[in-house]
Protein backbone atom coordinates (compact mmCIF):
# COMPACT_ATOMS: atom_id res chain seq x y z
CA UNK A 1 0.00 0.00 0.00
CA UNK A 2 1.06 3.45 -1.02
CA UNK A 3 2.82 5.05 2.47
CA UNK A 4 0.75 7.69 3.98
CA UNK A 5 -2.57 5.99 2.31
CA UNK A 6 -4.78 4.84 3.67
CA UNK A 7 -4.02 8.40 6.61
CA UNK A 8 -4.30 7.93 10.02
CA UNK A 9 -7.29 8.85 11.32
CA UNK A 10 -6.27 10.16 14.98
CA UNK A 11 -3.41 12.44 14.27
CA UNK A 12 -5.01 15.91 13.48
CA UNK A 13 -2.74 18.67 11.83
CA UNK A 14 -5.18 22.01 11.59
CA UNK A 15 -7.35 23.78 13.61
CA UNK A 16 -10.64 21.94 11.33
CA UNK A 17 -8.99 19.25 12.52
CA UNK A 18 -8.46 18.50 16.06
CA UNK A 19 -11.97 19.35 17.97
CA UNK A 20 -13.19 16.36 15.45
CA UNK A 21 -10.56 14.03 17.29
CA UNK A 22 -11.24 15.43 20.79
CA UNK A 23 -14.75 14.77 20.19
CA UNK A 24 -13.99 11.39 19.06
CA UNK A 25 -12.04 11.02 21.89
CA UNK A 26 -14.55 12.32 24.19
CA UNK A 27 -16.98 9.83 22.61
CA UNK A 28 -15.13 6.54 23.16
CA UNK A 29 -14.85 7.74 26.87
CA UNK A 30 -17.68 8.48 27.20
CA UNK A 31 -19.39 5.21 25.78
CA UNK A 32 -16.53 3.55 27.73
CA UNK A 33 -17.73 5.33 30.90
CA UNK A 34 -21.34 4.11 30.26
CA UNK A 35 -20.45 0.51 29.16
CA UNK A 36 -18.44 -0.18 33.15
CA UNK A 37 -21.83 1.37 34.48
CA UNK A 38 -24.28 -1.00 32.93
CA UNK A 39 -22.27 -4.18 33.43
CA UNK A 40 -21.61 -2.80 36.85
CA UNK A 41 -25.51 -2.74 37.17
CA UNK A 42 -26.02 -6.19 35.38
CA UNK A 43 -23.52 -7.92 37.42
CA UNK A 44 -25.01 -6.80 40.95
CA UNK A 45 -28.62 -8.16 39.08
CA UNK A 46 -27.18 -11.45 38.34
CA UNK A 47 -24.59 -12.38 41.36
CA UNK A 48 -25.24 -9.21 44.21
CA UNK A 49 -26.93 -9.82 47.61
CA UNK A 50 -30.24 -9.34 48.58
CA UNK A 51 -30.61 -5.62 48.69
CA UNK A 52 -28.16 -4.77 45.53
CA UNK A 53 -30.33 -6.73 43.29
CA UNK A 54 -33.87 -5.13 44.96
CA UNK A 55 -32.25 -1.58 44.62
CA UNK A 56 -31.32 -2.29 40.51
CA UNK A 57 -34.88 -3.85 40.03
CA UNK A 58 -37.21 -1.13 41.55
CA UNK A 59 -38.80 1.95 39.40
CA UNK A 60 -36.11 4.27 40.76
CA UNK A 61 -33.39 3.29 38.97
CA UNK A 62 -35.10 2.82 35.76
CA UNK A 63 -36.77 6.59 35.98
CA UNK A 64 -32.96 7.62 37.47
CA UNK A 65 -30.86 5.51 35.41
CA UNK A 66 -32.79 5.23 32.63
CA UNK A 67 -34.08 8.80 32.02
CA UNK A 68 -32.34 11.48 34.31
CA UNK A 69 -28.74 10.22 33.40
CA UNK A 70 -28.89 9.65 29.70
CA UNK A 71 -31.10 13.15 29.42
CA UNK A 72 -28.07 14.54 31.90
CA UNK A 73 -25.56 13.23 29.96
CA UNK A 74 -26.48 13.90 26.37
CA UNK A 75 -27.20 17.35 27.43
CA UNK A 76 -24.13 17.81 28.69
CA UNK A 77 -21.97 15.95 25.39
CA UNK A 78 -24.29 17.81 23.36
CA UNK A 79 -23.64 21.23 24.45
CA UNK A 80 -19.94 20.12 24.71
CA UNK A 81 -19.42 19.05 21.26
CA UNK A 82 -21.51 22.19 19.55
CA UNK A 83 -18.93 24.25 21.72
CA UNK A 84 -16.32 22.46 20.88
CA UNK A 85 -16.63 21.94 16.82
CA UNK A 86 -18.43 25.73 16.82
CA UNK A 87 -15.21 27.07 14.67
CA UNK A 88 -16.10 24.50 12.32
CA UNK A 89 -19.12 26.15 10.98
CA UNK A 90 -18.03 29.52 11.33
CA UNK A 91 -18.62 32.46 9.12
CA UNK A 92 -16.37 31.82 5.89
CA UNK A 93 -14.71 35.52 5.50
CA UNK A 94 -14.59 35.09 1.78
CA UNK A 95 -11.15 36.51 0.98
CA UNK A 96 -9.69 33.23 1.59
CA UNK A 97 -8.20 30.61 -1.12
CA UNK A 98 -10.93 29.27 -2.83
CA UNK A 99 -10.52 25.77 -4.86
CA UNK A 100 -13.63 23.50 -6.55
CA UNK A 101 -13.38 20.17 -6.04
CA UNK A 102 -15.92 17.96 -7.85
CA UNK A 103 -16.64 14.31 -6.90
CA UNK A 104 -16.37 11.94 -9.99
CA UNK A 105 -16.38 8.20 -10.13
CA UNK A 106 -13.87 7.35 -9.28
CA UNK A 107 -11.59 10.33 -8.77
CA UNK A 108 -11.53 14.08 -7.85
CA UNK A 109 -11.42 17.30 -10.57
CA UNK A 110 -9.87 20.18 -9.02
CA UNK A 111 -10.14 24.12 -10.63
CA UNK A 112 -8.26 26.89 -8.44
CA UNK A 113 -10.36 29.69 -8.08
CA UNK A 114 -9.58 33.13 -8.64
CA UNK A 115 -11.23 36.27 -7.14
CA UNK A 116 -13.95 35.82 -9.35
CA UNK A 117 -14.33 32.15 -8.94
CA UNK A 118 -13.99 31.35 -12.46
CA UNK A 119 -11.06 28.78 -12.61
CA UNK A 120 -7.66 29.06 -13.35
CA UNK A 121 -5.67 26.29 -12.76
CA UNK A 122 -7.17 22.85 -13.29
CA UNK A 123 -5.60 19.47 -11.96
CA UNK A 124 -6.52 16.38 -10.08
CA UNK A 125 -6.59 14.23 -7.23
CA UNK A 126 -4.30 16.76 -5.43
CA UNK A 127 -4.40 20.01 -3.71
CA UNK A 128 -1.78 22.66 -3.10
CA UNK A 129 -2.35 24.72 -0.08
CA UNK A 130 -0.44 27.29 1.72
CA UNK A 131 0.94 26.31 5.47
CA UNK A 132 -0.96 27.84 8.31
CA UNK A 133 -4.15 29.76 5.99
CA UNK A 134 -7.56 28.63 5.85
CA UNK A 135 -8.82 27.20 2.67
CA UNK A 136 -12.34 27.23 1.33
CA UNK A 137 -13.20 24.15 -0.80
CA UNK A 138 -16.07 24.29 -2.71
CA UNK A 139 -17.41 20.95 -3.05
CA UNK A 140 -19.68 19.39 -6.09
CA UNK A 141 -20.52 15.98 -7.55
CA UNK A 142 -20.35 15.32 -10.90
CA UNK A 143 -22.71 12.16 -10.44
CA UNK A 144 -23.06 10.17 -7.32
CA UNK A 145 -22.71 11.34 -3.66
CA UNK A 146 -19.47 11.10 -2.78
CA UNK A 147 -17.90 12.49 0.58
CA UNK A 148 -14.52 14.62 1.30
CA UNK A 149 -12.53 13.68 3.53
CA UNK A 150 -8.50 14.23 3.98
CA UNK A 151 -9.12 13.14 8.08
CA UNK A 152 -5.44 14.47 8.95
CA UNK A 153 -7.44 18.48 8.05
CA UNK A 154 -10.83 18.62 8.39
CA UNK A 155 -13.73 16.44 9.02
CA UNK A 156 -15.56 14.73 6.47
CA UNK A 157 -18.28 16.50 4.05
CA UNK A 158 -21.11 15.29 1.11
CA UNK A 159 -21.05 15.95 -2.03
CA UNK A 160 -24.23 16.30 -3.58
CA UNK A 161 -25.33 16.23 -7.08
CA UNK A 162 -26.67 19.85 -7.83
CA UNK A 163 -25.58 21.28 -4.40
CA UNK A 164 -22.13 23.15 -3.31
CA UNK A 165 -20.91 22.36 -0.29
CA UNK A 166 -18.57 24.81 1.66
CA UNK A 167 -15.48 23.23 3.81
CA UNK A 168 -12.79 25.23 5.14
CA UNK A 169 -8.92 23.41 5.50
CA UNK A 170 -6.08 24.06 6.95
CA UNK A 171 -2.44 22.69 7.86
CA UNK A 172 -0.33 24.32 10.43
CA UNK A 173 2.81 22.75 9.41
CA UNK A 174 4.22 21.78 5.59
CA UNK A 175 3.77 18.14 4.58
CA UNK A 176 1.63 15.71 2.68
CA UNK A 177 -2.03 14.72 3.97
CA UNK A 178 -3.90 11.55 2.72
CA UNK A 179 -7.49 12.05 1.90
CA UNK A 180 -9.90 9.24 1.00
CA UNK A 181 -13.78 9.69 -0.35
CA UNK A 182 -16.11 8.75 2.72
CA UNK A 183 -19.30 7.58 1.19
CA UNK A 184 -19.85 4.59 -1.06
CA UNK A 185 -19.98 5.70 -4.46
CA UNK A 186 -19.98 2.22 -6.13
CA UNK A 187 -17.56 0.04 -7.66
CA UNK A 188 -13.88 0.85 -6.72
CA UNK A 189 -15.01 3.47 -4.17
CA UNK A 190 -12.18 2.36 -1.74
CA UNK A 191 -9.31 3.28 -4.09
CA UNK A 192 -10.98 6.79 -4.35
CA UNK A 193 -8.05 8.33 -2.51
CA UNK A 194 -6.47 12.09 -2.86
CA UNK A 195 -3.45 13.95 -1.26
CA UNK A 196 -2.93 17.45 0.04
CA UNK A 197 0.03 19.02 0.12
CA UNK A 198 1.12 21.94 2.16
CA UNK A 199 3.66 24.43 1.40
CA UNK A 200 5.30 27.46 2.81
CA UNK A 201 3.79 30.50 1.82
CA UNK A 202 6.66 31.01 -0.65
CA UNK A 203 6.73 28.24 -2.06
CA UNK A 204 3.21 27.90 -2.54
CA UNK A 205 3.71 31.21 -4.37
CA UNK A 206 6.34 30.34 -7.05
CA UNK A 207 4.39 27.08 -7.43
CA UNK A 208 1.07 29.00 -8.18
CA UNK A 209 2.21 31.56 -10.67
CA UNK A 210 4.34 28.90 -12.33
CA UNK A 211 0.78 26.99 -12.57
CA UNK A 212 -1.13 29.77 -14.06
CA UNK A 213 1.64 30.36 -16.74
CA UNK A 214 1.68 27.20 -17.77
CA UNK A 215 -2.06 27.27 -18.25
CA UNK A 216 -1.69 30.24 -20.42
CA UNK A 217 1.48 29.79 -22.55
CA UNK A 218 2.44 27.12 -24.76
CA UNK A 219 3.26 23.58 -23.31
CA UNK A 220 6.55 22.14 -22.84
CA UNK A 221 7.74 20.55 -25.99
CA UNK A 222 7.84 16.36 -24.72
CA UNK A 223 8.46 13.27 -26.62
CA UNK A 224 7.10 14.08 -30.39
CA UNK A 225 6.65 10.14 -30.66
CA UNK A 226 4.31 10.16 -27.49
CA UNK A 227 2.43 13.38 -28.09
CA UNK A 228 1.55 11.99 -31.61
CA UNK A 229 0.32 9.03 -29.50
CA UNK A 230 -1.18 10.59 -27.19
CA UNK A 231 -3.68 12.05 -30.20
CA UNK A 232 -3.50 8.50 -32.40
CA UNK A 233 -3.97 6.58 -28.95
CA UNK A 234 -7.21 8.62 -28.26
CA UNK A 235 -5.97 9.96 -24.95
CA UNK A 236 -7.25 12.80 -25.37
CA UNK A 237 -10.68 11.73 -25.91
CA UNK A 238 -11.07 11.86 -21.95
CA UNK A 239 -7.99 13.66 -21.08
CA UNK A 240 -6.56 17.34 -21.38
CA UNK A 241 -3.11 19.15 -21.53
CA UNK A 242 -3.82 23.16 -21.48
CA UNK A 243 -2.25 24.62 -24.52
CA UNK A 244 -2.91 21.61 -27.01
CA UNK A 245 -5.31 20.04 -28.83
CA UNK A 246 -6.34 17.09 -25.77
CA UNK A 247 -9.20 18.61 -24.52
CA UNK A 248 -11.22 15.70 -23.03
CA UNK A 249 -13.08 16.16 -20.11
CA UNK A 250 -14.22 13.11 -19.07
CA UNK A 251 -11.23 11.75 -17.12
CA UNK A 252 -8.59 13.90 -14.66
CA UNK A 253 -6.73 17.07 -16.42
CA UNK A 254 -3.42 15.80 -17.11
CA UNK A 255 -1.30 19.47 -17.84
CA UNK A 256 0.59 18.95 -14.68
CA UNK A 257 0.53 14.86 -14.38
CA UNK A 258 4.37 14.73 -14.35
CA UNK A 259 4.67 16.64 -10.78
CA UNK A 260 1.74 14.67 -9.32
CA UNK A 261 2.50 12.68 -6.29
CA UNK A 262 0.27 9.80 -6.90
CA UNK A 263 -1.51 7.70 -9.68
CA UNK A 264 -5.49 6.38 -10.01
CA UNK A 265 -6.38 9.40 -7.54
CA UNK A 266 -4.08 9.11 -4.50
CA UNK A 267 -3.63 5.64 -4.35
CA UNK A 268 0.12 4.45 -6.25
CA UNK A 269 2.95 6.36 -6.42
CA UNK A 270 3.83 8.52 -9.38
CA UNK A 271 7.25 7.30 -11.37
CA UNK A 272 7.69 5.79 -15.04
CA UNK A 273 7.43 2.29 -13.66
CA UNK A 274 4.03 3.00 -12.38
CA UNK A 275 2.57 5.14 -14.98
CA UNK A 276 3.77 2.68 -17.35
CA UNK A 277 1.39 0.29 -15.27
CA UNK A 278 -1.44 2.62 -15.32
CA UNK A 279 -1.31 3.09 -19.15
CA UNK A 280 -0.84 0.00 -19.91
CA UNK A 281 -3.58 -1.82 -17.87
CA UNK A 282 -5.09 0.27 -15.37
CA UNK A 283 -8.19 -2.06 -14.92
CA UNK A 284 -5.37 -4.55 -12.83
CA UNK A 285 -4.45 -1.79 -10.50
CA UNK A 286 -8.03 -0.04 -9.82
CA UNK A 287 -11.04 -2.49 -10.93
CA UNK A 288 -13.96 -0.82 -12.82
CA UNK A 289 -12.76 2.67 -13.22
CA UNK A 290 -13.45 4.25 -16.68
CA UNK A 291 -10.28 3.70 -18.39
CA UNK A 292 -9.64 1.28 -20.67
CA UNK A 293 -6.79 -1.07 -20.65
CA UNK A 294 -4.20 -0.21 -23.69
CA UNK A 295 -2.77 -3.79 -23.82
CA UNK A 296 -2.40 -3.09 -27.90
CA UNK A 297 0.44 -0.56 -26.87
CA UNK A 298 3.90 -1.88 -27.74
CA UNK A 299 6.35 -1.22 -24.96
CA UNK A 300 8.14 1.60 -27.56
CA UNK A 301 5.03 3.31 -27.07
CA UNK A 302 4.23 2.73 -23.93
CA UNK A 303 8.00 4.29 -23.06
CA UNK A 304 7.38 7.21 -25.79
CA UNK A 305 3.48 7.83 -23.99
CA UNK A 306 5.41 8.01 -20.70
CA UNK A 307 8.15 10.38 -21.81
CA UNK A 308 5.53 12.56 -23.01
CA UNK A 309 3.33 12.64 -20.25
CA UNK A 310 6.57 12.89 -17.45
CA UNK A 311 7.35 16.37 -19.39
CA UNK A 312 3.47 18.02 -18.55
CA UNK A 313 4.65 19.77 -15.09
CA UNK B 1 16.12 -27.30 -38.72
CA UNK B 2 17.13 -26.11 -34.92
CA UNK B 3 19.70 -23.18 -35.38
CA UNK B 4 22.66 -24.87 -33.18
CA UNK B 5 24.76 -21.79 -33.31
CA UNK B 6 22.08 -20.20 -31.45
CA UNK B 7 20.68 -22.96 -29.25
CA UNK B 8 24.06 -24.50 -27.93
CA UNK B 9 25.54 -20.97 -26.23
CA UNK B 10 21.72 -20.65 -25.13
CA UNK B 11 21.77 -24.18 -22.88
CA UNK B 12 25.13 -23.48 -21.76
CA UNK B 13 24.32 -20.29 -20.46
CA UNK B 14 20.69 -21.93 -18.92
CA UNK B 15 23.18 -24.66 -17.05
CA UNK B 16 25.75 -21.67 -16.08
CA UNK B 17 22.91 -19.89 -14.41
CA UNK B 18 21.25 -22.35 -11.78
CA UNK B 19 18.85 -20.43 -9.55
CA UNK B 20 21.33 -19.75 -6.09
CA UNK B 21 21.65 -22.46 -3.46
CA UNK B 22 18.38 -22.48 -1.35
CA UNK B 23 20.56 -22.40 2.19
CA UNK B 24 23.73 -20.78 3.19
CA UNK B 25 23.01 -17.54 1.12
CA UNK B 26 19.40 -17.01 2.19
CA UNK B 27 18.57 -13.58 2.54
CA UNK B 28 18.13 -12.40 6.54
CA UNK B 29 14.30 -11.84 7.18
CA UNK B 30 14.46 -8.35 7.81
CA UNK B 31 15.60 -7.80 4.45
CA UNK B 32 12.80 -9.48 2.88
CA UNK B 33 10.52 -7.75 5.14
CA UNK B 34 12.23 -4.16 4.15
CA UNK B 35 12.39 -5.72 0.50
CA UNK B 36 8.56 -5.87 1.19
CA UNK B 37 7.95 -2.27 1.83
CA UNK B 38 10.16 -1.41 -0.67
CA UNK B 39 7.95 -2.75 -3.73
CA UNK B 40 5.25 -0.74 -2.07
CA UNK B 41 6.27 2.28 -1.93
CA UNK B 42 7.99 2.80 -5.58
CA UNK B 43 4.72 0.38 -6.93
CA UNK B 44 6.55 -2.72 -8.77
CA UNK B 45 3.12 -4.21 -8.93
CA UNK B 46 1.55 -1.73 -10.69
CA UNK B 47 2.75 -3.75 -13.75
CA UNK B 48 3.77 -6.96 -11.73
CA UNK B 49 1.81 -9.45 -9.56
CA UNK B 50 3.99 -10.25 -7.38
CA UNK B 51 3.73 -13.36 -5.12
CA UNK B 52 3.31 -12.33 -1.24
CA UNK B 53 2.01 -8.46 -2.69
CA UNK B 54 -2.02 -8.77 -2.35
CA UNK B 55 -2.61 -4.75 -3.98
CA UNK B 56 -2.11 -4.45 -6.75
CA UNK B 57 -1.75 -7.37 -9.17
CA UNK B 58 -0.66 -5.49 -12.64
CA UNK B 59 -0.91 -7.09 -15.91
CA UNK B 60 1.24 -5.11 -18.24
CA UNK B 61 4.08 -6.73 -16.95
CA UNK B 62 5.74 -10.80 -16.10
CA UNK B 63 4.12 -12.23 -13.29
CA UNK B 64 6.83 -12.44 -10.52
CA UNK B 65 6.18 -15.84 -8.78
CA UNK B 66 8.54 -18.59 -8.17
CA UNK B 67 11.57 -16.09 -9.54
CA UNK B 68 13.71 -18.48 -6.35
CA UNK B 69 12.83 -21.28 -9.36
CA UNK B 70 13.71 -19.56 -12.23
CA UNK B 71 16.93 -19.64 -14.76
CA UNK B 72 16.96 -16.49 -15.93
CA UNK B 73 15.95 -12.98 -15.32
CA UNK B 74 14.23 -11.24 -18.70
CA UNK B 75 15.14 -14.63 -20.23
CA UNK B 76 19.15 -13.87 -20.63
CA UNK B 77 20.79 -12.75 -17.13
CA UNK B 78 21.61 -15.33 -14.62
CA UNK B 79 19.44 -15.10 -11.65
CA UNK B 80 21.13 -14.33 -9.13
CA UNK B 81 20.26 -11.77 -5.99
CA UNK B 82 23.23 -9.05 -7.31
CA UNK B 83 21.68 -9.46 -10.83
CA UNK B 84 18.21 -9.45 -9.62
CA UNK B 85 19.35 -6.17 -7.37
CA UNK B 86 21.08 -4.66 -10.68
CA UNK B 87 18.06 -5.56 -12.69
CA UNK B 88 15.31 -3.87 -10.81
CA UNK B 89 16.61 -0.91 -9.84
CA UNK B 90 18.27 -0.25 -13.71
CA UNK B 91 16.85 -2.41 -15.80
CA UNK B 92 17.45 -0.74 -19.31
CA UNK B 93 21.28 -0.65 -17.89
CA UNK B 94 21.59 -4.44 -18.66
CA UNK B 95 18.59 -5.39 -21.21
CA UNK B 96 18.58 -1.99 -23.38
CA UNK B 97 15.29 -3.18 -25.00
CA UNK B 98 13.26 -4.03 -22.04
CA UNK B 99 10.08 -2.28 -21.51
CA UNK B 100 11.02 -2.17 -17.35
CA UNK B 101 12.09 1.48 -16.87
CA UNK B 102 14.25 2.61 -14.19
CA UNK B 103 12.97 2.55 -10.42
CA UNK B 104 13.56 4.94 -7.78
CA UNK B 105 15.14 2.02 -5.09
CA UNK B 106 18.41 2.84 -3.83
CA UNK B 107 21.06 0.07 -3.92
CA UNK B 108 20.08 -1.18 -0.77
CA UNK B 109 17.03 -1.18 -1.07
CA UNK B 110 17.46 -3.22 -4.54
CA UNK B 111 19.14 -5.83 -2.64
CA UNK B 112 16.11 -6.25 -0.53
CA UNK B 113 13.82 -6.06 -3.22
CA UNK B 114 15.56 -8.62 -4.65
CA UNK B 115 16.53 -10.52 -1.58
CA UNK B 116 11.83 -10.42 -1.89
CA UNK B 117 11.32 -12.01 -4.57
CA UNK B 118 13.79 -14.80 -4.37
CA UNK B 119 12.49 -15.53 -0.94
CA UNK B 120 9.19 -16.69 -3.30
CA UNK B 121 6.93 -14.08 -1.42
CA UNK B 122 7.43 -15.60 2.15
Amino acid sequence: MLEGWPPPILDPAGPYAWPVTVLSWVLLAMAAAVLLVVFAALWLALFGGERARQRVGGTRIVWLGGIVFPLVVLTALLVYGLTLTASLSERIRGDEMRVRITGEMWWWRVAYLDGDGQPVIHDANELHIPVGEPVVLELESADVIHSFWVPRLSGKLDMIPGRRNLMRIQADEPGQFGGQCAEYCGGPHALMGFVVIAHEREAFERLMAARRAREAGPPPAGDPRGAELFASAGCAACHRIAGTDANGLAGPDLTHIGSRKTLGAGILPNNRGTLMGWIGNSQAIKPNNRMPPYTMLSAAELRAITAYLEEQR
Amino acid sequence: MPRLDLIVPLALAAAACQPPPASGTSASAASVERGKRAIERVGCAACHTIQGIDWPRGRTAPQLAGVDRRGLIAGRLPARPDVLAAFVRDAPSLVPETAMPAMPLSETEAMDVAAFLLAGGD
